[in-house]
């Protein structure tokens, strides 16, 4: 599966088939969709899809699935929109578009021998897992692997099992919530507050972040205060992608289109232009 | 192995006093301990006390009638915790329960304040300090107001 492989073109869709649903949270579920027959899913971690249900309209979705794992093509999806709810309604065998991979993904294999410190908020999860699986999978390249999750409450903390996988195979792992009872034993606060007590090696650390863009903002602040260099802090950012393939420039940020030039960006890259607050 | 001086100057709190300020403060400081699920403190009480965290983990919470324990916010190694022993009327505001066997450098706030008093050099570097650490922790609690994970997607 690729813009250049779909004989049609980027904007025809695929018909690809749900093949299997979970849910994870009240509002919260991941399919794994089959591609069409001859075709393989095919992606780095970072890219997303346009993916839509019939007549529910399309939207642009970061794929979570293993970029190791060619067969089905994996989303995590939260219904909030008419789309997105469509989308989760979907049963297994029915039919949803497809158009895509689209856009730049994370440096996984540029950081190879850094520190990668990995922060997600809510649903910024999903678009980080891809990557997580993929350092995971060659764990000696890299050196300390660092999560630190955030979310509402521990009831929408997402993949705990395989959170405590990753952690079992190298990855450190700091979860924290907005709001808990007494018997949650992990952190309750907001993730920027876990990037101040983390001990990290300014030089030697790469960050990736996903999540509300003003939880990253402050996130970003927070590293940047600890001293990490703005060229190696890379975002995920989310605004109006509707072509996915730069043509359309409903996804402008400044003088790049988010769909083409993104979603992942440098924070060099990026932070004069999000201090525009028109754009 | 460190010695109480040696953990209260190394500490990101008191880091950068003085000796002879972290004399005064380490003469009003003990090691303590308190295993997973026990109270430092409760609302109400005398808030005689703060803590600097060694090891563990120590909870913020508040107790809602009718919902039971609510956790405001959590509080890791090299952080302080409590406020109220500066100011009057002394009183501790919230609940302190230990979230994992903890490790705590215990203050004498009385003891701390009266040297305040006299020292107003302390005073203000403490206060300074101090300061710098409810502005970090007031912003986080408006960020944390915010709700950013309610929603996300607009399609």
């Amino acid at each position: 599966m690729s813009p250049e492989g779909v004989a049609a073109g980027p904007m025809v869709p695929a018909q690809f088939t749900v093949a299997a649903k979970r849910r994870h949270t009240a509002d919260t579920w991941t399919l794994e969709l089959e591609p069409p027959p001859g075709e393989r899913s095919q992606f780095v971690p970072g890219q997303f899809t346009m993916l839509s249900a019939f007549g529910a309209g399309e939207v642009p979705i970061s794929i979570s699935g293993d970029p190791a794992d060619e067969g089905r093509l994996v989303h995590t999806v939260r219904a909030v929109g008419a789309a997105t709810r469509a989308i989760c309604a979907a049963r297994e065998g029915q039919v949803l578009q497809v158009r895509g991979p689209f856009g730049r993904p994370w440096p996984v294999q540029e950081v190879a021998g850094a520190d990668v410190l990995i922060l997600a908020g809510g649903i910024g999860l999903p678009p980080l897992r891809p990557a997580i699986l993929a350092l995971l999978s060659d764990r000696a390249r890299y050196g300390r692997l660092r999560l630190l999750y955030g979310s509402r409450s521990p009831e929408q903390l997402l993949y705990p099992e395989e959170i405590e996988q990753w952690s079992a195979h190298g990855l450190e792992v700091e979860l924290t919530v907005d709001s808990a009872g007494p018997e949650w034993l992990g952190h309750v606060g907001v993730v920027p507050r876990l990037v101040h007590r983390a001990e990290l090696d300014a030089q030697a650390t790469v960050a990736m972040l996903c999540g509300p863009e003003v939880m990253m903002r402050f996130a970003v602040a927070a590293l940047l205060e600890r001293g990490i260099d703005a060229g190696r802090v890379y975002v995920s950012m989310e605004r109006n992608m509707q072509c996915g393939i730069g043509h359309c420039g409903h996804c402008q940020l400044g003088p790049t289109l988010v769909c083409r030039d993104g979603p992942v960006y440098s924070w060099s890259a990026l932070e004069r232009w999000l201090a525009i607050r028109e754009l | 192995m460190q010695t109480l001086d040696e953990l209260i100057a190394r500490s990101p709190v008191f880091a950068g006093l003085a000796a002879a300020q972290l004399e005064l403060i380490s003469a009003c400081a003990v090691n303590e301990h308190f295993a997973a699920g026990s109270y430092l403190f409760h609302e109400g009480e005398p808030a005689d006390r703060f803590y600097l965290i060694r090891e563990g983990a120590i909870a913020l919470e508040v107790n809602v009638p009718g919902h039971g324990s609510h956790v405001l916010e959590t509080l890791g190694e090299g952080e302080v915790v409590g406020w109220s022993w500066l100011f009057e009327p002394y009183r501790w505001q919230f609940d302190g329960r230990a979230v994992s066997s903890t490790r705590v450098i215990g203050f004498d706030g009385a003891c701390l304040r009266g040297k305040c008093d006299s020292d107003h050099e302390l005073g203000y570097a403490l206060m300074r300090r101090f300061a710098a650490s409810m502005l970090a922790r007031l912003q986080a609690t408006r960020l944390q107001l915010l709700d950013v994970y309610g929603d996300v997607h607009v399609a």
